[in-house]
Order: structure tokens, then C-alpha cells, then sequence
């Protein structure tokens, strides 16, 4: 189709360059006002608490590659008689409900927890971005079309998607990673629809058009890389949503199956030890909490100083 | 003046059933697609093939998907959700003795945490950037990063466990007096709240400082009014709408927090039941009660949309 011939904007609208363009590509695409000396301060504290975060992020990741190699003991071995045993030299986090050793077990299960919902969480931001583009760029039926659908799934709260996809097809890895991903498609859509549509408005891609490029072109060189860094941002932000969903599901006994264990699953099998306030239940919802809580606090800290511009205060 | 507002109102009462529709669409899809057969799995693997050709024609299942959509849909709409697999009880039925149980969770939390959210965050927003403001960030990222299980077993350590205050689990049919209730509602409310006024409080501190760094608050702290005043009669009527959307939100959060607190507290609510639906994969009463919290998530949307409308005039011309 001619691309021209789409109806927001007439040709004639779209020709003549001559104006300068407004301030419009700066609040979507590139750093907010700069900012005054006076938070340089504030700013450092900040970075300070990015740091941490990204510390964390760092350290998960690095133990969900070599997790299963430092591991003191192999994960399903039963290594002591004693069963919800408190922290000691030999099991710096203590035993579970069958005395396993917990330190071990979270090491194996990082793996779990990080590999997929980081897998789920490419995915979702992947698809999100490509539905995004293509509502945004291709004629208006078709954003209308995937704007309802997309409206639709989101009215569906994730975790009671996630529980009839997995009512339907049963749990596994694979089906997994495509569940956390397929409840948080809607979002990464709506994010990325929204960027693309205004970056659409902007002169230099009605030039673009004008010159009769075709669609895939101007999504792909140009409207694609402006919107990036956002949807960077919002791909950290689902990657937590979906790693507290997978536990969610696991500590109900629908995510991740026995005799592998994720971090979810490990707070479910040992909350028989909660009475005595053993480590085995919350070493696990710790680990998962100083995961997503690093997260968290590397993406608001990139967040402000890069693309969002939040503002300063006052 | 009044019928454009009546007109706005019909018309988006329409937009949510549509949406409502396309969600029993979606979910119907998605449960239909079972593989393997619903009968064969009501009947066990020793079944005869008869038995189970008897089945599927009494459930249905022998024809095409659909003509079994839309006889679902208008079975639903007439209020007849259809049986469960697991006890042949009407899913209906089911559902109508678990759903106040959840509607006294939902608005006792609701009572709890709007208030407290709406207090943190214009306290945060009116004095950004002091170290309440940092403080108040922090904490409130970390609450919307911790999973709920995490925030219910501490509470159960701390309350039931080390100090004896509060019952682990919700036991409603003990309650007696106003204080029994405080003792079973207490923690499932705190473990939700814990998590919606985080997010709910974010949210409404950037809608009030979207509102802050505008021209009029700019014009009226130049007049002379006290920040108090700025904030009260300024900037608060024109957030309502930002922040109705952003209660609502959050309170939509619920339906998945839900999920986890009602498990943990062995509550015998709607979520609880839709899990061992689950767990016996028993599809009509999943489809049931995932209609019952889309068509509430749907209403709260609705209402928030009708509050931004009322409350700004400039919205009512679109």
C-alpha cells in the first residue's frame, strides 16, 4: 500500500520541512533538562543506590551461570539428619524440610528463577515492541484491531491468566516462560504503541514517508531506534513483575515442578519450618526479594538521569 | 449538558462490555484448546469409549467450538455458569457463597489503604526532594518489589508465631464480636495493603507533581497562597481524575494479590477457589470465577473513567 495515502496525516502536511522542529523529539527520545549543581548531591546518593542495585543484578546473574559449580552440596542430597536445622558452619543457611541444604539449593535454583523469567521476559518485550511498531505504523484497522484484543488481555489480571493458561495446558518449563510472557505482552504493547505513535508524528519521519520508504524501513530505522531506551527500561520492570509472578505461581504449587525447585517453590515446600522461623522459608523469599528490589533500584536510578527526566525537585 | 454526560456514560458502559465479551472470547479459547478431552479426563484413563462418546454428548463437547461458545455465553449471561467437574455442584452457586467473602476482604483493604496511599503520596509529593521524600521512595520501591508470600510470612512469624497476637489462619466461621473480626482480618489486610499503598502512593505522588509543576500552581504560590492551600484547593481537584485512575489500578492489583493471601490464610474466598480449580483442573469453574474477577476489574475501570469525566469538563468533549 502507499503509505502516503494514510489519513492522519496529508501529504501536504507532511512536505514541507521548513519549520523547526519543536521540542517534541526531546521529551521522547533524549535526556530531560539538565540539571543545576545544586543536586549534584542528591544525584551521587542515588547513583549510589543504582550501584547497589546493579551490584545485586550482577550478582544473581554471575550465580545463575555457575550456581550448580560452587554449590557446596549436590541439590537433591539428603545431607543431614536433621531437618529445619539453623544456620550452622557446615549449612551456612540451615537444612529444609528433608534436611537438604539450603545454601545449595537456592544456588541451583537461581538458575530457575532468573533463566526463565529473563527468557519470558525477552520475549514479552520482544513481542510487545513488534506489536507496538506494527499498530503504530501500519493502517488504522489494524491498530484499532490489536488495540481492543490487547485492551482485552490486559482487563485479564495476570495471575488468573497465568492460572487458566496453566488450568488448560498444565505446568511445565517451557509453557513457563510462554505464560509469564503471554500475561505481560499487553503492557510491553501498550508502552511501546504509545512511544511509536508519537514518534510517528514527528517531522522527520513524515519526511521519511514523503520519500516513499516503505513501512518495514520506517519502523526499523526509524521510529525503532528512538523508542529503545524506554522500552529497555520497561523490559527491567517486567522482568520483576514476571520473576514475582513465576514465584507466585511456584509457591502455589502450579509453576515450576518437582525435583527441580526455584525460588518460589522453595518457600512453598518449606513453609512447614515457618513455626519455628526457620531460614529455610525465608532465605529463599529473600533472595527473590534482594533480586527484584536490585532491579528496581538500578532502573529508577537509570531512570532518572537518562531518558525519562522526571524532573528535578524543587 | 446533562444528557452528554448520560451519553458518555452509556458509551462507555458499551465500550466495557464489548471488552468484557472479547475477555469470555479469550478465555473460552484458551480453555477450549485443552488438549486431550475434558471427558476423557472427568473419566479417568480406565473408561470405556462409550462412556466417554456419552459424555461428550452430555456435556457438549461433540460439537463444533463455536456454536459451544456462544451457548456458553448465553447460559452466562443468563446468570447459569454451568456445573463444576470436580462435585457437580452449579458453578453459580459456588461462586455466590465465596464471592462476599472476597467482597469483605476487598473493601476492608480498600478502607485501609486508599487513605494511607493518598496521605503518603501528597506528603511525598509536597515535600519533594527532603529526606521524607527519599525515605518514602525507598520504602515504597522495595514494597512493590517484595512478592506478597514473603510480606504474609513475616507477618505470620512475627504476629502469630513470636508475639501470639493474631490466628495464622482465617477461620470466619469463629467470628463473634467486632474483635474477633479485627484478629481475622488483620493480617490479610496488612499483607495486601502492604504492596497496593506502595504502588498506589508512587502513583499519586507523580500525579500531584505532574499537577505541581504546572502554570496555575505556579500563578497561585506567586499570589501568595500557603502551600497548604496550594495543595488543597489547587492542585487536589485537578488530580482527582489521575488518581481515581490510579486507585483503581492498584486496586485491580488486588484480584492478582488476592490470589496468594487468600491461599496463605486459608481464606475461603473467590481466589482461593478459583486456585483448587485449578489445581483439579476443573475448567467450567475456572471459566466462571475468571469472568467474576474480569467483570470486576472491568466495573472498577469504569468507574474511575466516569469520576476523571465528571471531575474534568474538558474530557467531556471527546
Amino acid at each position: 500500500m502507499n503509505p502516503i495515502s494514510r489519513p492522519p496525516v496529508s501529504p501536504a502536511e507532511a512536505l514541507p520541512p521548513a519549520l523547526p522542529a519543536p521540542a517534541a523529539p526531546d521529551a521522547v527520545t533524549s535526556p530531560a533538562a539538565p540539571r543545576s549543581s545544586r543536586f549534584a548531591g542528591l544525584r551521587e546518593r542515588v547513583s549510589w543506590l543504582g550501584m547497589i542495585g546493579a551490584v545485586l543484578v550482577l550478582f544473581w546473574l554471575v550465580i545463575a551461570c555457575i550456581g550448580p559449580l560452587i554449590a557446596p552440596h549436590p541439590g537433591g542430597a539428603f545431607t543431614s539428619a536433621d531437618v529445619f536445622a539453623s544456620y550452622s558452619a557446615a549449612y551456612p543457611l540451615g537444612t529444609d524440610y528433608l534436611g537438604r541444604d539450603i545454601l545449595s539449593r537456592i544456588l541451583i535454583g537461581t538458575r530457575f528463577t532468573v533463566g526463565i523469567a529473563l527468557a519470558a521476559a525477552v520475549l514479552a518485550s520482544t513481542a510487545g515492541t513488534c506489536f507496538g511498531l506494527c499498530a503504530a505504523v501500519a493502517p488504522r484497522w489494524v491498530d484499532e484491531v490489536l488495540s481492543r484484543v490487547f485492551d482485552a488481555l490486559v482487563s485479564i489480571p495476570s495471575k488468573v491468566l497465568a492460572l487458566v493458561v496453566i488450568a488448560a495446558f498444565g505446568s511445565g518449563n517451557t509453557l513457563l516462560i510462554l505464560v509469564t510472557a503471554f500475561a505481560y505482552i499487553p503492557g510491553a504493547f501498550r508502552i511501546s504503541r504509545s512511544l511509536a505513535v508519537n514518534l510517528m508524528t514527528l517531522e522527520y519521519v513524515q519526511v521519511a514517508r514523503a520519500r516513499g520508504e516503505k513501512l518495514l524501513y520506517i519502523a526499523r530505522v526509524e521510529v525503532l531506534p528512538n523508542m529503545i531506551h524506554p522500552m529497555l527500561a520497561d523490559f527491567g520492570l517486567r522482568f520483576v513483575f514476571i520473576v514475582l509472578l513465576l514465584s507466585g505461581l511456584s509457591f502455589l504449587g502450579l509453576g515450576v515442578q518437582p525435583p527441580n525447585a526455584d525460588w518460589g517453590s522453595l518457600v512453598r515446600e518449606n513453609i512447614g519450618g515457618l513455626a519455628e522461623g526457620s531460614p529455610a522459608v525465608l532465605m529463599p523469599a529473600l533472595a527473590i526479594a534482594s533480586l527484584t528490589i536490585g532491579v528496581n533500584l538500578l532502573i529508577d536510578n537509570l531512570r532518572r538521569r537518562g531518558a525519562f527526566g522526571t524532573g528535578a525537585p524543587k | 449538558m446533562k444528557s452528554q454526560v448520560q451519553r458518555l456514560i452509556a458509551a462507555r458502559f458499551g465500550l466495557a462490555l464489548l471488552t468484557l465479551v472479547l475477555v469470555s472470547a479469550i478465555v473460552f479459547t484458551i480453555t477450549a484448546l485443552l488438549p486431550g478431552d475434558a471427558a476423557q479426563m472427568a473419566l479417568g484413563q480406565a473408561a470405556t469409549p462409550e462412556a466417554v462418546t456419552a459424555l461428550r454428548h452430555q456435556l457438549g463437547l461433540d460439537q463444533p467450538a463455536v456454536t459451544r461458545y456462544f451457548q456458553w455465553l448465553v447460559h452466562m449471561s443468563a446468570g447459569n455458569f454451568g456445573e463444576s467437574m470436580s462435585n457437580n455442584l452449579p458453578v453459580a452457586q459456588l461462586i455466590a457463597s465465596r464471592l462476599p467473602n472476597s467482597l469483605v476482604l476487598a473493601a476492608l483493604t480498600t478502607l485501609v489503604s486508599v487513605p494511607l496511599a493518598l496521605a503518603i503520596g501528597i506528603a511525598a509529593a509536597m515535600w519533594r526532594g527532603s529526606l521524607l521524600d527519599r525515605v518514602l521512595n525507598i520504602l515504597t520501591l522495595s514494597a512493590v518489589a517484595v512478592p506478597e508470600f514473603l510480606v504474609a510470612t513475616i507477618a505470620v512469624l512475627i504476629f502469630a508465631v513470636k508475639l501470639r497476637w493474631l490466628p495464622a489462619l482465617s477461620y470466619l466461621s469463629s467470628v463473634n464480636s467486632f474483635d474477633d473480626l479485627v484478629r481475622i482480618y488483620a493480617m490479610p489486610v496488612m499483607t495486601l495493603c502492604c504492596v497496593i499503598v506502595a504502588q498506589m502512593a508512587r502513583m499519586t505522588r507523580a500525579a500531584v507533581i505532574d499537577q505541581l509543576s504546572s502554570s496555575y500552581v505556579e500563578m497561585a504560590i506567586l499570589k501568595g497562597a500557603s502551600p497548604m492551600r496550594v495543595v488543597w484547593r489547587h492542585v487536589l481537584p485537578n488530580a482527582i481524575g489521575p488518581i481515581a485512575n490510579v486507585v483503581a489500578l492498584s486496586l485491580s492489583y488486588l484480584f492478582g494479590g488476592v490470589v496468594i493471601v487468600e491461599t496463605i490464610f486459608n481464606y475461603p474466598g473467590l481466589a482461593s477457589l478459583l486456585v483448587d480449580a485449578v489445581t483439579n483442573r476443573d475448567l467450567p469453574l475456572v471459566q466462571g470465577c475468571v469472568m467474576v474477577f474480569c467483570a470486576a476489574y472491568l466495573l472498577l475501570v469504569l468507574i474511575a473513567d466516569l469520576c476523571a469525566v465528571v471531575s474534568n469538563p474538558r474530557l467531556r468533549q471527546r
